[in-house]
């Protein structure tokens, strides 16, 4: 027998898919057609529909399950009593799931590991089907880079079951040709995890350009100097059509919300560019941001750990280059 | 209260390798998982506020002290360290297992943990350790408080955060919005000295039919290598503002950025 993959969605405050989501889609559709095994993607939420559909655009089959009672609860212990209960009612219950690297993801495959007694593989930044070695039976090869990337490790699973977390942004989402199918799917018998209320939902933040979906960050660090640095960030952001990214160091002095922060208490990220200013580099920063393609510092010490893996390294005070920068990008645009 | 913190000891971040065998090398010099020192002060400031005790609870090699000791300064009251060798290599279902089981050995009204860890970065462990429990779960905390008996926690959200209640006991995944760590007092240093580790082996937990650890983990580790080198950088330097701006954007013109 061989197991299918199921694909589990994100839904986001609007009803959405995640785009992240769509990316999980694309690596299990690719991971299935490998394999030679059935792609599902699964999505629960109080309004599954419209989320539904969008996995439909990227994998053949979709069940769509709807929890109305769940919209009071945190999403995860909703998705994951939900995910468990398809899985024992299936009659070949799915070898391997596939879920976005975001705190709900993390949450829920925290808890369906217990639930479906299986391991898990997190922050994948690559995704193949590999044979059978020695060690380990056919089945997923997991990339991932720990230690701030210092590292670079393939992994797979001891049995023929496992949970994979993919990273943002390390797979190009690759809609079908042709739509697939959705069928909406009562779940079977739910056991729901211990209640916990939801008993407000606070905005805090414009939602600006998510830093983790954007091609460009402008990020500041300590060297920015106070919360008037990153009004000139946000300008370059907004000329570069990017998103205002921070250290650890900048966030704790209240410069910037903490939603902006990269690095290993923050977001990873892997933009097209990643512009440093007044970023010295510290470990704990570039294990969120050393894979982006290109990265530009700026610094004034010639000696910032920040140069050794910086792709272009400038020399100078920030409080000069970027209204300089500015003025030079406003005046490229015309 | 009484509560439970998890910490994890890691290597020290920027120093963390692999060893011959593929595992994380526990040799190096470590101090406690960043994201558990924020859970810990949460736990301190809860008890200075409502009474209580905080008890550590870590799974880690016997020699692995250290950091035991200096989160006991900060103020914790004792320690418990799950420490075998068939624990060496453990994935993160036999690690979430030996913890719960761990739990099950001590009286708590809430168990907190840091969010990810530094070095094998999972972050799943806590969710199924309540799973597994069967307490009610709350995470990315920015906030915790206690209420009516139970406990209130804000958790951040994609635009903010949620306010969440659920009762005791429970567990609680934690943030560094919480606040910063205290540094151990002087007073604390040495008061840390006499407080208890009490060291559990897998035979003193009762643990299911499954077998745990290193022999029996659902992941293994096939390869390592090195990232592709970036290449060296290009530095520019001694340049007027403008032609620093000039610089970059020619750069962003090369790599087909701009």
């Amino acid at each position: 027998m061989a197991g299918g993959i199921w694909v589990v969605g994100e839904v986001d405050a609007t009803g959405s898919l995640t785009k992240l989501s769509t990316e999980a889609a694309t690596a299990g559709r690719a991971l299935g057609e490998a394999a030679g095994r059935e792609v599902t993607g699964i999505v629960v939420a109080a309004e599954p529909d419209r989320a539904a559909a969008t996995m439909a655009t990227f994998l053949p089959a979709v069940l769509a399950v709807r929890a109305p009672e769940g919209a009071d609860r945190p999403a995860a212990a909703v998705v994951a009593a939900r995910v468990a209960a398809l899985a024992s009612a299936a009659k070949e219950p799915p070898a391997y799931l596939v879920l976005g690297a975001t705190p709900d993801g993390r949450d829920v495959a925290g808890m369906l590991s217990v639930l479906l007694e299986i391991g898990v593989l997190v922050n994948a930044t690559e995704l193949a089907w590999g044979e059978a070695t020695e060690s380990v039976p056919a089945g997923p090869r997991v990339e991932m880079q720990p230690f701030g990337g210092r590292v670079k490790t393939s992994s797979g699973f001891t049995g023929e079951r496992g949970i994979i977390l993919l990273r943002p942004n390390m797979v190009a989402a690759d809609p079908l040709a042709a739509p697939g199918s959705v069928e909406e799917r009562p779940p079977g018998n739910v056991v729901e995890l211990p209640l916990v209320q939801v008993v407000e939902r606070v905005a805090t933040e414009a939602s600006g350009a998510s830093i983790e979906e954007a091609r460009v960050i402008v990020a500041g660090g300590r060297g920015v100097g106070g919360p008037d640095g990153f009004t000139g960030l946000r300008e370059l952001a907004g000329l570069l059509g990017g998103a205002v990214g921070a250290t650890r160091a900048a966030v704790d002095a209240g410069w910037i919300p903490y939603a902006s922060q990269i690095g290993q208490t923050g977001k990873t990220v892997k933009p097209a560019v990643y512009l440093a200013f007044g970023v010295s580099g510290a470990i704990q920063h570039k294990v969120g941001m050393h894979a982006a393609e290109t990265i530009i510092a700026v610094n004034r010490d010639p000696d910032a750990p920040i140069a050794e893996f910086s792709d272009l390294f400038v020399v100078a005070d920030l409080a000069a280059v970027v209204p300089a920068l500015a003025a030079a990008l406003r005046a490229r645009i015309g | 209260m009484r509560i439970v913190v998890l910490v994890k000891p890691v290597p020290d971040p920027g120093e963390e390798r692999l060893g011959d065998d593929g595992r994380v090398d526990r040799s190096v010099a470590a101090v406690i998982n960043g994201n558990d020192e924020y859970v810990l002060e949460a736990a301190l400031k809860l008890v200075e506020a409502g009474g209580g005790e905080v008890t550590l609870l870590s799974m880690a090699p016997a020699g692995i002290t250290d950091p035991i000791r200096k989160a006991l300064a900060m103020g914790a009251t004792r320690a418990v360290l799950v420490s075998d060798p068939a624990l060496a290599g453990s994935c993160s279902w036999s690690t979430t297992q030996v913890l719960a089981a761990a739990l099950r050995t001590l009286e708590f009204d809430l168990v907190l943990a840091g969010a990810d860890t530094s070095d094998s970065g999972g972050g799943v462990v806590a969710a199924g350790v309540a799973t597994l429990l069967g307490l009610p779960y709350l995470s990315s905390a920015r906030r915790i408080e206690p209420r009516d008996g139970g406990v209130r926690v804000e958790r951040l959200s994609a635009g903010g955060y949620d306010v969440l209640d659920a009762t005791l006991p429970a567990v609680v995944v934690g943030t560094q919005l919480l606040g910063e760590p205290r540094y151990p007092s002087l007073r604390g240093i040495m008061g840390a000295r006499s407080k208890e580790i009490a060291i559990r082996s897998l035979a003193d937990l009762g643990l299911g039919e499954r077998p745990v650890g290193g022999a029996h983990a659902t992941t293994a580790l096939l390869a390592a290598r090195p990232p592709a080198a970036r290449g060296s950088g290009r530095v520019v330097r001694d340049l007027d503002p403008a032609a620093a701006a000039a610089a970059i954007i020619d750069f962003l013109v090369e790599r087909r950025a701009l």
